[in-house]
């Protein structure tokens, strides 16, 4: 494990990561980044990850420019790719912020990798994101009766 | 002994046929491609020698090689 192992208690992104290699076996390696090119977490050493996720930001990088509108419009933000190749496929699938990019043995399953990748994201977004304030409960209101002499007092 | 013949024809055609369907198949699954989904739904795929798509494949094998390392 990578950056996300220091420790007895793997961090959320770590433990994301080693669950994710547990249910998917088609990933053989991941690694979660930001778009400045931080490693989060990853399943290879640290100087791999880090290359891992300066390659994978080229790759994003490159995609958003060869989109038909060469990135311009926000509507059309990139949310996910993969590109299929001889000796493997590469997946890329971002959360705000937050990317993960994987790589696969040729032909893989690409929506079940796609679901895994994005249920990853999904879930490293609800351990950071801080716990919604319970709402609370207006205290009771004495029932009232409104009269029209009411009213008209000053 | 025209019936044997004829017999004979046909398994080959057959058979040639079917060993190219499934040779275009799988040659169509090897061939290299990127697909890029939007947010807004659609998709952009892009196969050898499309503007962009050499890129793309560039750095795809450039992760890929770093991983496998």
């Amino acid at each position: 494990m990578g950056c996300g192992s220091v420790g007895s208690m793997p961090s959320p992104p770590a433990q994301a990561l080693a669950d994710l290699t547990e249910i998917s076996t088609q990933v053989e390696a991941a690694v979660v980044f930001d778009r400045e090119g931080t490693v989060l977490a990853s399943t290879l050493d640290d100087e791999r990850a880090g290359r891992l996720a300066g390659s994978a930001l080229e790759l994003v990088r490159a995609a958003e420019e060869a989109r038909p509108d060469g990135g311009a419009d926000a509507t059309q933000a990139l949310v996910q790719l993969d590109v299929a190749l001889e000796d493997g496929s590469v997946f890329v699938a971002a959360d705000g912020d937050r990317l993960i990019a994987a790589i696969t043995a040729p032909d893989p399953t690409v929506g079940l990798v796609f679901y895994d990748l994005k249920s990853c994201l999904r879930g490293l977004a609800d351990e950071t994101e801080p716990e919604p304030a319970k709402p609370r409960r207006a205290p009771a209101r004495k029932a009232t009766t409104r009269t029209k002499k009411d009213d008209e007092k000053p | 002994m025209r019936s044997r013949s004829f017999l004979t024809g046909f398994l080959l055609a057959t058979g040639s046929a079917a060993t190219a369907v499934v040779f275009r198949r799988r040659a169509a699954r090897r061939r290299e491609r990127a697909e890029l989904y939007l947010a807004d739904g659609s998709l952009v795929s892009l196969v050898e020698g499309q503007p962009g798509a050499e890129q793309l494949f560039a750095h795809a094998r450039e992760l890929l090689a770093t991983a496998r390392r």
